[in-house]
């Protein structure tokens, strides 16, 4: 009855094979096959965007796709993002302005950002403003900030790859990278 | 003494693992063995529950056991309904239901009251963890399903076929007060209290007014909605006979007390583990009745049980708040000042008297003359049981809907009398002089007494704070632009820091670093960096080199949670005393290392040492290592007798679109005093994001049933919690001019003032954009209301 299917994914880098019921969401096929429970299920109906994850570099909501439509895909989920223990610019960002205060929401955040900032921003649009990463927070629902220092985190992430730079951080030497090194890995 | 930790701005350590996705959140963890659980809830509101169809479920692939209340009473011997006594503090007993056909020694247990308030007795309503003979609400948990799978579990549990024969649902509180027999939730209707708090002659007040002044004003039925929905897994050992609980949040002890007494083991047998927690926010971690499910099930089959609810399931099983119909009537003289004041609440509470009793509605009457000088108060609160989920607690719980009546009546009657809506508050705000202010009337098992403060002086500022940002002046403009802008300010009083007491344990392990255990649980608050900065600041280490475990049932057995803004205030206090005993064992044992005097000693960086001789020092770890197989600890336990009143004021600017009814938030501003600001960016975190929620509330967020019962928001396409595009950025004046005088620390409590004055301001906001006469009729202010209000105004 069940319906079983055999599939490959490559998630942050990692290739697994797996078999997987067809019906299984990729959500629950990260968390509980695989094991990267970074990635959280808010509402399971595509509204609160904490289950965010890449889909071959596009933000998608994993609680709305199933595990074998990853077939052959890669996957960025939230545990990707740091570089050993580094933590990504805008992972960092997220940290110095309060972007958070549980954290359930955050992973969900973090993915939607860094497609958006690593993927799915024209290059002519000049720095973002604002009320444009404003527009995009507004994708996900957080319950605890009030969006104040997700989207502080967010714009300053944006205008410091534009700079070309990676932050310099408090308290540890500051290296600069490629911006397109920070994300999507 | 004073080592400055305490105001420092740190980053919790918290988010680097939370950042990286290392959250351990409920349903992250799994156990060898484990099974899923899967409820199955009523589908209508209200009926006779015949029986239960579980033979198909029963069947199912993947199905290991399917149980409805038969098979609790089945199991008598291992549940006594009576015996959930066991709680600490005020934990009240459970009682037993009189429902029909339920004699003596049967039935399933029932939740018990674990706030026992004005001494009511709620027992004939408190709700059972399975529904035997009636259900009461949509969504009232009638059998259980078990599987090897989630999703399995899940098919199996649409294949439950409760026979309910149904009854007349009653979902509007007032018409249920007056509903026949029929509509009856338990015999006797559907009132489960009525009380009235309050002091002075009301009547001779009023008969001596110059002007009076009414409202009626309704507010919708909200709940808090943390990002992370409940789960619960429950391991079970064989081997000791011991039962791991992950999950469990907010009241750990009081809660595994209960579940002790309803599975017939001893509470040491029982342990609640701290995880992370995504919000808790006045719902999460109160005895629901999965909490009693999930570990009877893992004992019974002896094999692990995972639950994880949706979101569906979240919004009609988790607490509802907030729902009430005010009639408030105040009285003045003819210089604005109040004479009296006067109101009349219905507050719906749903189907049974869950773990909250009757806080909300005790909050509500106890709080509503707010930071005032009102020398008569009468207020009356009935308590109507209705065919909705069950209410309890939710962030600022009677204060939100308190201040979004009182605020909007003071604008009413400001207008009436001809004076400026500042000048009127002004003009009724207690002075400074006046305080501590006695009310005679109590809450929560405590006197009010308003502390310490300068309201007015607050208000000045947080008015100058707006002007200063252009508030007014985005008025002026919009409005010379032919836009429909306003401005709303309400005043809130908050209460912290209940009691009666909490306890910690601050331990220097061999590696010299301190551990603290405490009594606090973490929600997603801060608490645990709260509480570090705290023990750093009074031992002299960095709070870095300080571990906190919070909400550890085992480690900490007379902990009584975290709720009522009392983390900082009380449990702080606890650990700030437990650090400075531990400080003094410190300098104790090092003076007898180092033959000085305990006096001259300095700790620091790690290491004691002499003062003014740096090189004469011994480090924290040698210490611990002296100190041998005991080591080096204390205990602290703070009492407290009375709450503490953190105070505010709440602006708003919005700009209404009278065509469609759209409310846009152009500015928000938070003033609160909260005495100490242990973490300032926490703080303001605390009072933005509360902002958030109360915007949620005034504007967009409501629960609503159809006439049947059914509830029409079980996702987030209708219960619309607000997004980045209609929570503005919070402007926060956090004042700490007024240190809290009932505890060391001056503290006052930062988790509710966010969203106190919200529903207040924002009606005020709206009211003064359309230009009103009397107020706005409800929260919230959805787009038919406010076309509807529009309309009113323009005919």
């Amino acid at each position: 009855m069940t319906d079983v299917r055999q599939i490959r994914v490559t998630v942050n880098g990692a290739a697994h094979e797996l078999a997987v019921e067809s019906r299984r969401t990729l959500a629950d096929m990260l968390r509980h096959d695989l094991g990267y429970t970074g990635t959280h299920l808010g509402c399971e109906h595509g509204i609160c965007g904490a289950c965010t994850v890449l889909l071959d570099g596009q933000p998608v909501r994993s609680c709305l796709v199933f595990g074998v439509q990853a077939d052959g895909c890669l996957v960025s989920t939230v545990e990707g993002l740091a570089d050993g223990d580094e933590l990504s610019d805008l992972q960092q960002a997220f940290s110095d302005h309060h972007g958070l205060q549980c954290g359930f929401c955050t992973p969900g955040f973090l993915m939607l950002a860094e497609g958006y900032l690593s993927g799915g921003r024209p290059e002519d649009m000049g720095e973002p403003d604002e009320a444009e990463i404003r527009e995009l927070v507004a994708a996900n629902l957080c319950r605890c900030t009030g969006y104040q220092g997700i989207v502080e985190a967010v714009l300053t992430t944006a205008r410091r790859r534009l700079a070309g730079r990676r932050p310099s951080q408090p308290g540890r030497l500051a290296e600069d990278a490629p911006a397109e090194e920070a994300g999507g890995r | 003494m004073d080592s400055g930790w305490i105001g420092a701005r740190l980053t919790p350590p918290d988010y680097q693992r939370l950042v990286r996705g290392q959250g351990r959140f409920a349903d992250d963890l799994n156990a060898p063995g484990q099974v899923w659980a899967r409820v199955v809830r009523s589908p209508v509101a209200h009926g006779r529950l015949r029986s239960v169809g579980t033979a198909r479920a029963a069947r199912a692939a993947g199905v290991v056991r399917v149980v409805t209340a038969a098979d609790l009473d089945a199991s008598r011997g291992r549940t006594d309904p009576t015996a959930s006594r066991t709680g600490p503090g005020r934990a009240a007993g459970p009682g037993r239901a009189a429902g029909p056909g339920r004699g003596a020694g049967q039935g399933p247990p029932l939740i018990p009251v674990r706030l026992e308030l004005q001494g009511l007795d709620l027992s004939r309503y408190l709700q059972p963890v399975l529904a035997a003979d009636v259900v009461r609400y949509a969504g009232e948990p009638v059998a259980v399903v078990v599987a090897e799978d989630p999703y399995a579990a899940e098919d199996a549990a649409e294949l439950v076929d409760p026979d309910i024969e149904e009854l007349p649902a009653v979902t509007d509180a007032r018409a249920a007060a007056q509903a026949p027999g029929a509509a009856h939730l338990f015999p006797g209707g559907n009132v489960a209290a009525d009380f009235t708090l309050g002091y002075g002659d009301v009547e001779s007040a009023f008969a001596g007014a110059a002007c009076v002044v009414s409202l009626d004003m309704e507010v919708g039925r909200h709940t808090a909605v943390p990002l992370e929905t409940r789960a619960l897994l429950a391991v079970p050992d064989p081997m000791s006979g011991r039962l791991d609980i992950y999950g469990m949040t907010k009241v750990p002890v009081f809660n595994t007390g209960v579940l002790a007494g309803m599975l017939g083991l001893a509470p040491e047998l029982i342990r609640a583990h701290p995880v992370d927690a995504g919000g808790g926010f006045g719902v999460r971690g109160e005895f629901y009745p999965e909490d009693f499910l999930i570990p009877w099930l893992a004992t019974v089959l002896r094999r692990p049980v995972k639950w994880a609810e949706d979101r569906a399931e979240h919004l009609i099983a988790v607490n509802h708040s907030r729902q009430q119909a005010h009639a408030i009537t105040a009285a003045f003289d003819d210089a604005g000042r109040i004479l009296a004041l006067r109101d009349d609440i219905v507050h719906d509470n749903g189907a049974y008297c869950r773990t909250h009793g009757v806080t909300v509605p005790e909050l509500t009457v106890a709080m509503l003359p707010g930071p005032y000088r009102v020398p008569a108060y009468r207020g009356r609160v009935r308590v109507v049981l209705t065919n909705k989920t069950p209410c309890g607690t939710y962030r600022a719980p009677g204060r939100f809907e308190g201040a979004a009546v009182r605020e909007q009546l003071l604008d009413v009657a400001a207008d009436r009398l001809g004076l400026d809506r500042a000048e009127l508050r002004r003009r009724n705000l207690l002075a400074p002089s006046e305080l501590p202010h006695r009310r005679a009337l109590s809450t929560l098992g405590t006197d009010v007494v308003l502390d310490a403060g300068d309201y007015p002086g607050l208000l000045e500022a947080a008015i100058a704070a707006a002007a200063r940002l252009g508030y007014h002046d985005m008025v002026r403009r919009g409005r010379s632009a032919g836009r429909r802008r306003g401005l709303g300010l309400a005043a809130f009083l908050e209460k912290s820091g209940l009691g009666p007491q909490e306890t910690a344990d601050a331990v220097l392990e061999e590696t010299g670093r301190i551990r603290v255990l405490a009594g606090a649980t973490s929600l997603g608050q801060g608490a645990p960096a709260v509480l570090a900065q705290i023990a750093a600041d009074a031992l002299g280490v960095a709070p870095e080199d300080v571990t906190v475990v919070c909400g550890d049932s085992a480690r900490q057995p007379s902990g009584m949670g975290s709720w009522a803004s009392r983390t900082t205030v009380v449990c702080g206090s606890a650990v700030h005393r437990a650090a400075s005993a531990l400080r003094c064992g410190i300098t104790q044992r090092a003076a007898d290392l180092l033959e000085a005097a305990p006096d001259d000693l300095v700790v620091g960086h790690g290491t004691v040492s002499v003062r003014g001789e740096p090189s004469t020092r011994i480090s924290l770890a040698e210490i611990a290592r002296a100190a041998g197989r005991d080591g080096l600890s204390a205990r602290g336990r703070f009492d407290v007798d009375h709450m503490t009143y953190p105070y505010g004021v709440h602006i708003a600017v919005v700009e209404v679109d009278p065509g469609t009814g759209g409310v846009q938030v152009l500015r928000y501003l938070v003033a609160c005093e909260i005495g100490r600001a242990v973490n300032p960016a926490l703080v303001e975190g605390q009072l933005r994001g509360g902002a958030a929620q109360g915007i949620g509330g005034a504007l967009l967020e409501e629960l609503r049933y159809d006439p049947a019962g059914q509830p029409q928001a079980t996702t987030f396409i209708e219960y619309r919690t607000p997004t980045a595009a209609e929570v503005p950025p919070v402007d926060v004046l956090v004042s700490e001019e007024w240190p809290a005088p009932g505890n060391p620390l001056g503290v006052r409590g930062a988790g509710e003032g966010g969203v106190s004055a919200a529903g207040g301001a924002i009606a005020c906001a709206v009211r003064d954009a359309l230009g009103l006469d009397g107020g706005v009729g409800g929260l919230p202010l959805t787009p038919a209301r406010v076309t509807a209000l529009a309309g009113s105004k323009e005919r």
